[in-house]
């Protein structure tokens, strides 16, 4: 009765130390717990359907394709987060594993040449940082302008060419295993490197900054964020994993061709956003974005097991992105709502989704039917 | 020509419990020029918002040719012939005079295509009829401010509109831009369009007024004709409120010169700004929205950069660059604009109160949540801060306890000097009063103090010193004991044209 009758008298009793307890529209708002049922749903359907999913061998071949995607997700997550994105990853990619390629097809010695592909990446990465961060140009314009520019410089090293003949050292690094265990070298190269970069985003007052700049860049300009020192780093940092996931390339296939990675960003961004990295930036984790890498190598991977097109294979997970932006929107809408009455608008809006989801698995099963009926 | 066109009856708004508006009368005739007058938060714009159809009243009835309407949204209210200029201009910036003017009501050819020939005829008639010479194949974005207003006027009295509302048309004009616009708004009197005309310029009310309604926390005062009135009673009509509120203040002995600031200019803003704060002193910053305040306080603070002057800490000349700089120098700033600056409303309060500080919990970059959670627990405490949780989001707190957030957070970072831009705008009375008791403990503490306000009665009840900003320049500096709301607000709004004579 104090309490309510006068303001000032109420202190520490009015708050508490430790988080409410999560409501059940909170879970449905988790988008990683949802990333994982779908990933289980993925691999139980994919094991009925075919016998050759849950080998050992196949897992272990197909993952190390996805892992230049992976590569080049891990700084794209950072650079979404604070609102911005990076649209030059693929051509950068393209471009320092070129100039590796023309080294190498010049006789330097494979490291020099990697490493120099390496600092060229990142020098790309340093002049997106430049003109986004210190003349201050939106990053979509300025990455779709060195999106061009990157790949024109890597037809400009190697032409019509290509480089190959890498020595078996170098091609370890993407054709390799760990020791004697069926782990590719750029899985574990990726893991760890996630592991990192998770530890970055969650842990560290780097990460913070970046929620906090993804969120309301205004207000961390006021508390003392260096929005430009980090907004420099995160390019930069992107061009050098552009130009390792290069590497990386270059070593699975043993050549290197100008056009490697074309359009390989568009995989980039849709895995980040998948994850449920908010493309507006200030939401999102680093865990979502390599389950949902991990979702859609198994549907890719199930997919083409089960002959499904390509074609066929990207416009599900096209169907898919969209459904990931959607329902956050809808899990949003339910929780402001709960105070009020029950409403219309939303039930629709669970119907909806549910119709999609439906719309979704008829297309799945409809699209290998045919092929099915071939064999 | 004076029957009455508009008449709003005991009109109240209230947003979220807090009312902005109290059983307010307000009348129009047909053919007047009608002056809202108040201070800032008084209460005009709501008024207007509710005039516009922008807002809805919480009771009160309105009348429209004596029939009594509800408008639910801004179009209800164009419909019957209500136009609105407000400050922020309108028009598109690249289409030309002509087009502006005729937006979305193009004269059509038997075609159906745009009948260029037909509009340019059209709109050089009325801009003639106006007495207005503007080049009509100009980019909107060409013209100057005073050029853009009388567009827009051409444009509302083209639909014919019946009540134009200027919300502070002459705040960025110039001398004879005033004076053109005055003819402008005299013209279009003549054909029988009521004018309320919002000015903080007092004088200019005296020149185009018929009559005057001023408005004081946001009740009714009186309205009167405004030959029958003077520039003292209109101000003490403004601002004779009762002294409702008891202000803490304990006077601190001069102390040393912590902060001096010399000739300082960011070269658009403000000028000329000079000053000294010395510690447990609290410097009150007084003028009207846009006197270049929070521009001075965003310059301190690194936000924005100046073209001249130079800053003393402790008689050390500094050079700030960035807040975080600001910061380490023992500067805070608790900004105007709460949701905008002061907070990132996504994230829960303890990552609020950390973030300017986070080094303090990180070893090597890595954060000890256990740490920054104590502290930001202990910072919530000791600011009263009401929620459910530290882990709960700022966005879902109220206004107040946003504040006492942002307040703690900048608090925490134990600053030398503390500059508050508006800290008890939009909070409730007794956080407004936590918020004055803190104040004045810091200051007793030794705290440096700049407090910008609007609000007279808080700049005259916390303030050891006042200083006055009008359109970027110092104007005047009172002591606690020579400085009244009169004073004050003279100087607040003297003018242009008293300042130029002297």
């Amino acid at each position: 009765m104090k309490s309510q009758a006068n303001p000032q008298n109420t202190s520490a009793a009015t708050i508490s130390e430790r988080a409410t307890r999560r409501s059940l529209t909170d879970v449905f708002k988790n988008w990683e717990l949802l990333l994982v049922v779908l990933i289980i749903i993925v691999v139980l359907v994919n094991t009925r359907l075919s016998p050759y999913f849950l080998n050992a061998k196949n897992i272990s071949r197909t993952s190390s394709d996805f892992m230049e995607i992976g590569l080049m997700m891990l700084p794209m997550v950072f650079i979404v987060v604070t609102g911005n994105i990076d649209l030059s990853v693929a051509s950068n990619m393209g471009m320092s594993a070129s100039f590796m390629g023309l080294l190498h097809n010049m006789g330097v010695n494979i490291w020099l040449a990697a490493l120099a592909g390496l600092a060229l990446g990142t020098l790309g990465g340093v002049l997106n940082g430049y003109l986004i961060a210190k003349v201050k140009l939106p990053s979509l314009v300025v990455t779709l302008g060195t999106y061009a520019f990157f790949r024109g410089i890597a037809y400009g090293f190697l032409g019509d060419q290509a480089a190959r003949n890498y020595p078996a050292k170098f091609t370890y690094l993407g054709q390799g295993r760990v020791g004697g265990s069926l782990i590719p070298v750029s899985v574990a190269i990726f893991i760890g490197l996630a592991i990192i970069f998770g530890i970055i985003l969650h842990a560290t007052k780097f990460g913070r900054h970046l929620y906090a700049i993804g969120n309301n860049e205004e207000a961390a300009k006021y508390s003392g964020v260096p929005i430009d020192k980090i907004k420099f780093s995160l390019f930069v940092i992107s061009g050098f994993m552009a130009a390792f996931a290069g590497l990386v390339l270059a070593a699975r296939f043993g050549s290197t061709r100008p056009d490697n990675g074309t359009g390989l960003e568009l995989a980039v961004i849709t895995a980040t956003v998948l994850g449920g990295v908010d493309i507006d930036g200030g939401k999102g984790s680093m865990y979502g974005a390599v389950l949902s890498l991990l979702l859609i190598g198994l549907l890719r991977f199930g997919m083409g097991l089960v002959n499904i097109q390509s074609q066929v294979q990207s416009t599900i997970i096209g169907l898919l992105l969209i459904v990931s932006i959607f329902l956050p929107h809808i899990g949003q809408r339910i929780a402001a709502n709960k105070a009020t009455r029950f409403r219309w608008k939303t039930v629709l809006a669970v119907v909806g989704i549910i119709a999609l989801f439906v719309l979704f698995f008829v297309f799945f099963f409809w699209s290998r039917a045919p092929v099915l009926a071939e064999i | 020509m004076s029957e009455i066109i508009l008449e709003l009856r005991n009109i109240s708004k209230s947003f979220s419990g807090v009312e902005v508006l109290h059983n307010v009368d307000f009348s129009l005739k047909t053919g007047e020029i009608h002056a809202l007058l108040g201070e800032n938060g008084a209460g005009k714009s709501t008024l207007v918002k509710i005039i516009t159809g922008f807002h809805q009243p919480s009771s009160g009835e309105i009348y429209f040719d004596e029939e009594r309407v509800s408008f639910n949204d801004t179009r209800d209210s164009r419909d019957v012939g209500i136009a609105a200029i407000y400050q922020e201009l309108s028009l598109f910036p690249d289409l030309d005079v002509a087009e502006n003017i005729f937006i979305g009501r193009q004269p059509l050819n038997n075609t159906k295509m745009v009948d260029w020939r037909k509009l340019y005829a059209e709109a050089k008639k009325l801009l003639d009829s106006l007495g207005v010479k503007i080049d009509l194949k100009q980019k909107a974005r060409n013209l100057s401010i005073a050029e853009q207003q009388m567009v827009e006027i051409a444009r509302a009295f083209s639909i014919n509109a019946r009540v134009l509302i200027m919300d502070e048309p002459t705040s960025s004009l110039t001398l004879n831009e005033v004076e053109d616009l005055f003819r402008l708004v005299r013209n279009i009197r003549k054909n029988g369009t009521a004018v309320i005309f919002i000015s903080h310029r007092l004088e200019e009310l005296f020149e185009i007024a018929d009559r005057v309604t001023v408005l004081r926390d946001g009740s009714y005062v009186d309205t009167k004709p405004i030959a029958e009135t003077n520039r003292e009673d209109l101000i003490r009509m403004m601002v004779g409120r009762s002294i409702s509120e008891q202000f803490p203040k304990i006077e601190v002995p001069p102390s040393d010169v912590v902060l001096s600031v010399e000739n300082l200019s960011n070269g658009t803003t403000f000028g000329d700004v000079s000053f000294e704060l010395r510690r447990g002193e609290i410097l009150g910053f007084a003028g009207l929205v846009g006197a270049g305040r929070t521009d001075v306080a965003n310059t301190i603070f690194g936000i924005r950069g100046a073209t001249s002057g130079t800053i003393k800490l402790d008689g050390q000349t500094v050079s700030i660059t960035s807040p975080r700089q600001a910061m380490a120098l023992g500067l805070a700033y608790v900004p105007e604009d709460r949701l905008q600056h002061g907070l990132i409303p996504q994230m829960n309060i303890t990552k609020n109160i950390t973030l300017p500080r986070l080094d303090r919990f990180s070893q090597v970059g890595w954060i000890q949540i256990r740490s920054e959670n104590k502290e930001a627990f202990e910072v919530a405490c000791q600011m009263e801060v009401r929620a459910t949780s530290i882990q709960q989001k700022t966005r879902e707190l109220s206004g107040g306890n946003q504040q006492k957030v942002v307040l703690g957070k900048w608090l925490s970072t134990n600053p030398r000097i503390l500059i508050l831009d508006e800290p008890t705008r939009g909070i409730d009375v007794g956080t407004k009063a936590a918020v004055h008791m803190l104040m004045t403990k810091l200051a007793a503490e030794g705290m440096a103090i700049i407090l910008i306000s609007s609000e007279l009665p808080e700049i005259l009840g916390m303030s050891d010193r006042i200083i006055v900003m009008r359109e970027g320049y110092i104007t005047a500096e009172f002591s606690r004991e020579a400085a009244t709301q009169e004073k004050i607000l003279t100087a607040a709004t003297e003018d242009v044209r008293t300042r130029i004579q002297q």
